[in-house]
């Protein structure tokens, strides 16, 4: 059983893609899996041919259990798939699977929901098992929660993704030292850009701020590997490749943060795409396995309704999470020196950065954010 | 298609986004994303489904007026 993130101690394989005898390669989805935080489809991190399942559908095992046996058509055979970490991104071979004599503790359930349709499920005390889904592989939908049938209530309806949340962010809280710096940036240019930008354009094709600061946010990490990568073991190995997570919220409580692979190659339109597509799946599912154990860094961005800063908790392995607060009109000098300059309205923001001091230090973060603040000024080099 | 018609589908647009939400209590004069906690991604979704379900373009230049229940809906009768 894979671990989707450091909050998720077992999942149920609800089901299986491939059958004995398929061949498999990378990335290829071959299961899918319900953890706390909805269903995530599984991609294999080997190539082979499968052998034998060893897990059968609905069957609840904990992370780091062997759940199939590949031949890998060179005589030998490995297990599938158990990651007990989120992959260091340039790692090109998984990990190898423990063969652990003990399966786990298992125990039959196991549908496939959404993971707006589990939190919904579960604040009206809807029981899962009763639904019928209507989205791809009859995974259940928010939609389908609410119009269950009478006599569906119950539960088992479990507060699991508050406690999975409690249990990454409470070991967080204990074992990093977090340190915190804030600045405010005039985000002007940046709206101003995208005014210019979504002239006259279909609404399909218009992009919103929140694409743009995930660029900035993606490119200004290139420079601060102190910041983009994994403290494990004692030992701190940063990435290469930056791998965005960004904080979704899900309606009536609880969140869930997909990462954005290679998030400083894409352009603002890309971004937006991105942002799109992943929005939909927190709520239709389809979230891939990939996108939920390897980021390497976080972005939390408020938006126009949030609150005025943030100053948020590193979600480990991770070393920072960057925070982003509502964008707002305000006073703001420009060409100032005492006693001169002029004061006009401009859009600003709070940029935010919360740090592990095992890793780095205020200066660097400084400097990670007033690069930031730098891009944001240049948007169209974005 | 009647202004009920527009209403029916705007409700059914809101309703996908929240499902949960109690329509009846919604005040239509208020901003529709405060009502019903919908993000900018949540309203910019509103707004394509409505405007490809009735066919209405609707400009950038329109979208602060349309943020209450009765402006859409006053926007989107018209135009339809």
């Amino acid at each position: 059983m894979p671990s989707f993130g450091a909050d998720m101690a077992d999942g149920i394989l609800v089901q299986w893609l491939v059958k004995v005898g398929d061949p498999i390669k990378p990335d290829q989805v071959i299961a899918i899996i319900e953890t706390q935080k909805g269903a995530i489809d599984f991609e294999s991190f080997n190539s082979g041919t499968i052998k034998q399942l060893l897990i059968a559908e609905g069957d609840k095992v904990a992370v780091g259990t062997p759940i199939a046996l590949l031949d890998d058509n060179n005589g030998s055979e490995s297990s599938e798939s158990s990651v007990t970490e989120p992959p260091v991104p340039d790692q090109t071979e998984p990990i190898a699977a423990v063969q652990t004599t003990s399966a786990g503790s298992r125990t039959r359930s196991g549908v496939i929901a959404s993971p707006y349709a589990r939190m919904l499920a579960a604040e009206h005390n809807v029981d899962l098992t009763q639904l019928q889904g209507s989205g791809p592989q009859r995974q259940i939908l928010a939609k389908d929660v609410m119009t269950k049938p009478a006599g569906t209530q119950n539960s088992s309806a479990s507060k699991g993704m508050r406690s999975a949340i409690a249990a990454a962010l409470g070991r967080s809280k204990r074992e990093i030292p977090h340190y915190y710096l804030e600045s405010t940036v005039d985000v002007q240019p940046a709206v101003d850009w995208i005014k210019q930008y979504n002239r006259g354009k279909a609404l399909e094709d218009q992009i919103l701020i929140n694409a743009l600061f995930h660029c900035a946010v993606a490119k200004a990490l290139r420079k601060s590997p102190e910041l983009n990568g994994y403290y494990e073991n004692g030992e701190y190995n940063p990435s290469k490749a930056i791998h965005l997570a960004t904080g979704i919220s899900i309606r009536g409580g609880g969140l869930i943060s997909p990462a954005i692979l290679n998030a400083d190659k894409l352009s603002p339109c890309q971004m937006m795409e991105k942002l799109k597509d992943l929005s939909d799946r927190v709520r239709n599912g389809g979230l891939r396995s990939s996108e939920m154990s390897s980021a390497t860094v976080t972005l939390s961005s408020l938006g126009e309704r949030g609150a005025d800063k943030i100053f948020g908790i590193i979600y480990p392995p991770q070393v920072a999470l960057i925070g982003i607060g509502k964008p707002q009109t305000r006073p703001w000098v420009v060409d100032g020196s005492v006693g001169d300059g002029n004061i006009v309205v401009r859009t600003q923001v709070s940029l935010s950065l919360s740090a592990d001091h095992r890793v780095s230090d205020g200066r660097q973060g400084a400097n990670f954010l007033n690069r930031l603040s730098k891009l944001l000024q240049n948007p169209e080099k974005l | 298609m009647t202004p009920e018609q527009i209403k029916t589908v705007l409700e059914e647009e809101l309703l996908e986004l929240a499902p949960e939400a109690d329509l009846d209590d919604l005040d239509t004069e208020e901003d529709m994303r405060e009502e019903l906690d919908l993000d900018s991604m949540d309203f910019l979704r509103l707004t394509l489904a409505v405007s490809k379900r009735l066919q209405v373009s609707i400009p950038d230049s329109e979208l602060a007026n349309i943020v209450t229940f009765n402006g859409m809906l006053s926007y989107l009768s018209e135009h339809t």
